[in-house]
């Protein structure tokens, strides 16, 4: 079954064809990075205008590059949510208008689910149950994963996402934006133990997560002590990341205990931060864990997750509806997915 | 010839199809989004009509100004659909279509633009070309909109209600406030496009916003004293 995978829900329009025989046949991306730069975040009126622009375009390109015809497809996936309302209902117009007129049938796919399931589209990848640690810029999360769409969730933020603390951190040290992997190469070359900051909630007893307290830190850390040393922001960095890196690990060994669970799956942008893999690994090695993450490509928002989740679907049951009417959920908690 | 039409940049949406001159129109029910109501309206008009997707030779889309996520529904559905027949757009200006609906020689389209601003488009019918745009269209405070040289113009478009003062300024003409974007003319303006060879690439139809500036950058904040 042949799969197209349409994902807009934030800054990225990816798209992408996935064949159940062959595997991953052709995906596309434009990151609208560079559009947002200069406002310092994302402008969700400006995402969904230029998301309009590169549908077309890129939907030819992958076309193109999978070898086979519209025609050819069994279903259109897309991101149904959540995300910004407006850069969902771009994707999602396009995708409906496309499947009513080819007569095929449509997939709503869960953004999250997206990410969750993406290191199985890795070369080795991990085999059910896991638990999985989705940390991205509008998510952080840990669950059980059973199986496709057999999701549980163990805790997840309470206040800030991993990758929203990474950017936002960075913006107070003048990292510019998204300062995410700015702050995190920053941070390579800085001294640890230099700074000590809080490791909020890590010994809650629970696997949530709270990481606007450690950006607080670093804003008073920055105020009070500032010095011309040229070294002192790659230190606070440093202490930063030691900070967020530490709590994720504790917490995501926590889970694989608790859970009794063999194997951990990252997902999500800040899955891409090297301190984090190289700790993950350190501390599942010790105990005998193996930890999955997906192709560095496929951490941010892409296309290639969403046709992913959505043949997963057809192939574990799922029944596509006919195209036409359609809804965007720019809040959908990922639990109302449980049992579908 | 067959062309379909799409229209949603106000809350009226509706589709037509256009079939050799003879058309065929419906409109989406109020009080739901667009989203669940276009695609279905389309299915059953072409059913009705004994047509299909498949004998569609174009496809003509409201392209605004107007609200922006409803020039986003008609254009994003329309490139899909454009894409996979393999067929162009017809991208038609909303007050070009509230001209051609008015069906006088001069108009002046006044639509709504919220946060207190008016769209703002100077028309005139052209024997083959349908509706020109005598100047670009405009983005105006109400008081802004300039009076018309002459009487013999028509003025329509909801900001006429919207804005009572922009309304009494310009009693003196014939003043239709009812007039809103209908798919029907979307369709007709389409099918003169098409006929003088102005049809796209779906990769190069857009919609046109008019409302150009959405954000303000951090360099702008910070200039006014504002946070990064
Ligand atoms: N090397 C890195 N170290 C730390 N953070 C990183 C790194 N690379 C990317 N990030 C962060 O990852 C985030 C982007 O990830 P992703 O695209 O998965 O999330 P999103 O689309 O913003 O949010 P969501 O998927 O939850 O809607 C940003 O916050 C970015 O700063």
């Amino acid at each position: 079954m042949r799969v197209l995978g349409i994902e807009s829900s934030c800054d990225e329009t990816g798209l992408a064809v996935y064949d159940t025989e062959r595997g991953l046949l052709a995906h596309a991306l434009h990151t609208q990075i560079a559009l947002h730069a200069e406002y310092g975040g994302v402008v969700p009126e400006l995402a969904s205008r230029d998301h309009i622009r590169r549908l077309v375009p890129l939907l030819r390109q992958v076309m193109g590059a999978s070898g086979c015809s519209l025609a050819e497809l069994d279903a259109v996936a897309y991101t149904q949510g959540p995300g910004l309302a407006g850069a969902l209902l771009v994707g999602c117009a396009f995708a409906e208008g496309l499947a009513a007129s080819l007569g095929k049938p449509i997939l709503p796919v869960h953004h999250l689910e997206g990410h969750l399931l993406s290191p199985l589209l890795a070369q080795e990848p991990p085999e059910f149950p896991f638990v999985a640690l989705l940390v991205s810029g509008g998510h952080t999360q840990l669950m059980a994963v059973a199986g496709v769409g057999k999701y549980e969730l163990l805790g997840e933020t309470l206040d800030d996402a991993a990758g929203e603390a990474f950017d936002k951190t960075a913006k107070l040290l003048g990292l510019g934006y998204p300062g995410g992997p700015a702050l995190s190469k920053l941070a390579d070359v800085g001294q640890p133990g230099v700074f000590d900051l809080p490791r909020p909630m890590l010994h809650s007893g629970d696997f949530n997560f709270s990481f606007a307290g450690l950006k607080t830190a670093v804003l008073t850390l920055v105020r009070d002590k500032s010095e011309d040393r040229p070294d002192f922001p790659a230190d606070v960095a440093r202490a930063f990341q030691d900070a967020l890196v530490e709590v994720l690990v504790k917490k995501s060994i926590a889970a694989l205990k608790h859970t009794g669970m063999q194997r951990l799956v990252v997902a999500g942008g800040v899955g891409a931060n090297r301190q984090l893999r190289q700790a993950l690994n350190e501390a599942a090695r010790k105990r005998r864990y193996r930890v999955y993450y997906p192709e560095l490509e496929f951490c941010t928002d892409n296309g290639a997750m969403i046709a992913f989740a959505g043949a997963m679907r057809l192939m574990a049951g799922a029944q596509p509806r006919p195209a036409g009417v359609f809804a965007v959920r720019p809040r959908w908690p990922l639990n109302e997915l449980m049992g579908a | 010839m067959q062309i379909l039409a799409l229209e949603t940049s106000t809350d009226a949406g509706s589709c037509a199809l256009w079939q050799d001159g003879q058309l065929l129109s419906a409109s989406c029910p109020a009080g739901r989004p667009h989203s669940e109501t276009l695609i279905p309206l389309v299915q059953q008009m072409l059913a009705e009509a004994g047509s299909g997707f498949a004998c569609l030779d174009a496809i003509a889309f409201g392209m605004g100004p107007g609200a922006f996520t409803g020039l986003r529904v008609a254009c994003g559905i329309a490139q899909g659909m454009a894409v996979a027949l393999d067929r162009p757009l017809l991208p038609v200006g909303s007050l070009e279509t509230m001209a051609w609906e008015a069906g006088g020689q001069r108009v002046v389209s006044l639509l709504d633009a919220r946060m207190g601003e008016v769209y703002w488009g100077l028309c005139e019918r052209h024997a083959d070309e349908g509706i020109v745009l005598l100047e670009e269209p405009g983005l105006l405070l109400p008081d802004a909109v300039p009076l018309p040289s002459g009487e013999d113009w028509q003025i329509v478009g909801n900001a006429l209600q919207a804005y009572p003062a922009l309304g009494s300024r310009l009693a003196a003409w014939d003043c239709q406030p009812q007039i809103l974007p209908q798919a029907r003319s979307v369709a007709e303006l389409g099918a003169l496009a098409l006929a003088r060879g102005e049809a796209l690439d779906p990769a190069l139809a857009a919609p046109r916003y008019v409302r150009n500036k959405v954000a303000r950058t951090t360099a702008e904040r910070l200039a006014d004293g504002g946070r990064p």
